[in-house]
């Protein structure tokens, strides 16, 4: 198969259920190097359990995921050579709670990468610096507000060196008070041409930075394209109502909090 | 016979020696039953079927029966299959297998209760399994569990007296040798009693210090 050497993901028809109950029915897409792809759908449509299958936190039932023309899926490799070069950022952080921020970013890269420890210090420190929090490097998960929490846990992400990182929904545990700063640490990320697939319900956002928006209903991608023509031109219908529903729900635009 | 003397050399002297014994057994006793139980612990949570239901069974084996059953076994049943343990031994091999299998309960306690999303993090980071329960869990899980342990561990200490049962001249036994012998048993126990209470407070204090030296920052 000729591959592009730009695509730096792609999900080729991932499928799966839970006991009987089919959540991912043949779900396929491709991410460009740079390119940010946000992915909607109402809740329970699948969309943690797809970014799971992605770096196999859950095996999928079927279906094949590769990185930079490797396939993760079916590897010989250590599925864990793949899962440091694909960062993930959680709903509810899941920051390690006994380790202090700098810790968190640090840990990573001394136990899995093995790297010396006074270069993963440094390493850890630019990356705090880089989401605004080298001067809470040394306070614990439990002594960070929610915002910050997000923060170190996508410096965690970007301390690896990733090829590409998965958020789930980052800024949905957050009081709305707080959702800025993490946008605006992804928006940061995307500018300077990180490769991202998001899920999402900040549609502001979404339409600011997205390359694509992927629409996911009922275990299937519905529909997908520029923020521009899902919001303004629409194959279906059931798109536009679904856009409409969550924009009023989590308003227009991020820039306005 | 003056007070003195007896208080010297009939009584503290025999005693001390008892206390070292009792020492040694509980010195040995605590870790590595903190280690059997942390293995424990960790195979039936993380284990596969087989691993997870003989690390059931065995705790189930030990907490169930009675551990002077169970140093019986070792020092006068072992025998007869041809394993020879001394006195010493017997006892810390006991106090070990024993003490583990309720370390172990705290400790699997304290991993199930730590969020299934610490685990997930790790392992999206490209951790292996081994790594995240060693550098992720075991870490939480054991602060989690330094109460329930603590306790254990001063169950320990003065159950370690049941080592008298299988010959041992422990701190126990010998208190029990010298007032059957001069027959002074308040006078004798009461001095077991304020050592054992002694090594208890020690231990207490040391844990309590530990457990606030390990305290997380900001967590209740
Ligand atoms: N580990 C699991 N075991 C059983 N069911 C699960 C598991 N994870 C998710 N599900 C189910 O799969 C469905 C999709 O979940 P999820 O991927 O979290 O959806 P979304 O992120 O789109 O809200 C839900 O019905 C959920 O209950
Ligand atoms: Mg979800």
């Amino acid at each position: 198969m000729q591959r592009d050497k730009d695509i730096v993901l792609e999900v080729e028809d991932i499928h799966k259920k839970y006991r009987e109950e089919k959540i991912l029915k043949g779900v396929s897409f491709k991410v460009k190097k740079g390119e940010t792809k946000v992915i909607i759908g109402p809740s329970g449509t699948g969309k943690s359990t797809l970014l799971r299958c992605i770096n196999q936190l859950t095996i999928p039932d079927r279906g094949r995921v590769w990185l930079e023309g490797e396939e993760v899926t079916h590897t010989k490799k250590s599925i864990n050579q793949f899962r440091q070069k694909i960062g993930m950022v959680f709903q509810d952080f899941n920051l390690f709670d006994h380790l202090t921020a700098l810790g968190n970013v640090e840990i990573g890269l001394i136990k899995v990468k093995g790297m010396d420890k006074n270069k993963a210090r440094q390493k850890a420190m630019e990356e705090l610096r880089q989401v605004g929090l080298e001067n809470q490097a040394y306070l614990y998960p439990a002594q960070l507000s929610g915002g910050q929490k997000q923060r170190v846990s996508i410096a965690r992400a970007l301390a690896m060196d990733p090829k590409v990182i998965l958020f789930d929904e980052p800024t949905s545990a957050l009081d709305p008070e707080l959702i800025g700063e993490v946008l605006e640490a992804i928006k940061n990320l995307a500018i300077q041409g990180m490769t991202m697939v998001l899920v999402t319900h900040e549609m502001g956002f979404a339409r600011s930075v997205a390359n694509e928006i992927i629409f996911i209903e009922n275990g299937k991608i519905l529909e997908s394209g520029s923020p521009y023509k899902l919001f303004n031109n629409p194959k279906y219908e059931r798109t536009r109502r679904f856009l409409k529903k969550i924009t009023e729900l989590y308003g227009e635009s991020s820039e306005k909090r | 016979m003056s007070e003195f003397y007896f208080i010297r050399n009939i009584l503290l002297l025999p005693l001390l020696e008892g206390t070292l014994i009792t020492i040694k057994l509980i010195a040995l006793s605590i870790p590595l039953g903190l280690i059997l139980g942390i293995l424990l612990a960790v195979g039936r949570v993380y284990g596969n079927k087989l691993i997870s239901s003989l690390c059931a069974a065995y705790v189930i084996f030990f907490r169930g029966t009675p551990l002077l059953v169970q140093l019986f076994i070792l020092y006068y049943g072992l025998p007869s299959i041809g394993i020879f343990f001394s006195p010493l031994t017997a006892a810390i091999i006991g106090f070990i297998l024993c003490s583990g299998a309720y370390h172990s309960e705290y400790i699997r306690g304290a991993i199930q209760s730590i969020k299934g999303g610490q685990m997930m993090a790790a392992e999206a980071l490209g951790m292996s399994r081994v790594q995240a329960i060693l550098y992720i869990i075991l870490p939480q899980a054991l602060r989690r569990a330094i109460p329930g342990c603590s306790n254990e561990i001063i169950y320990l200490v003065k159950y370690s007296s049941l080592a008298f049962m299988v010959t041992l001249i422990e701190l126990t036994g010998a208190g029990k040798i010298i007032a059957s012998r001069y027959f002074k048993y308040t006078e004798v126990f009461l001095v077991v009693g304020i050592i054992y209470l002694l090594m208890v407070s020690v231990i207490t204090k040391f844990l309590n210090m530990l457990e606030k030296k390990l305290e997380i920052p900001g967590l209740e």
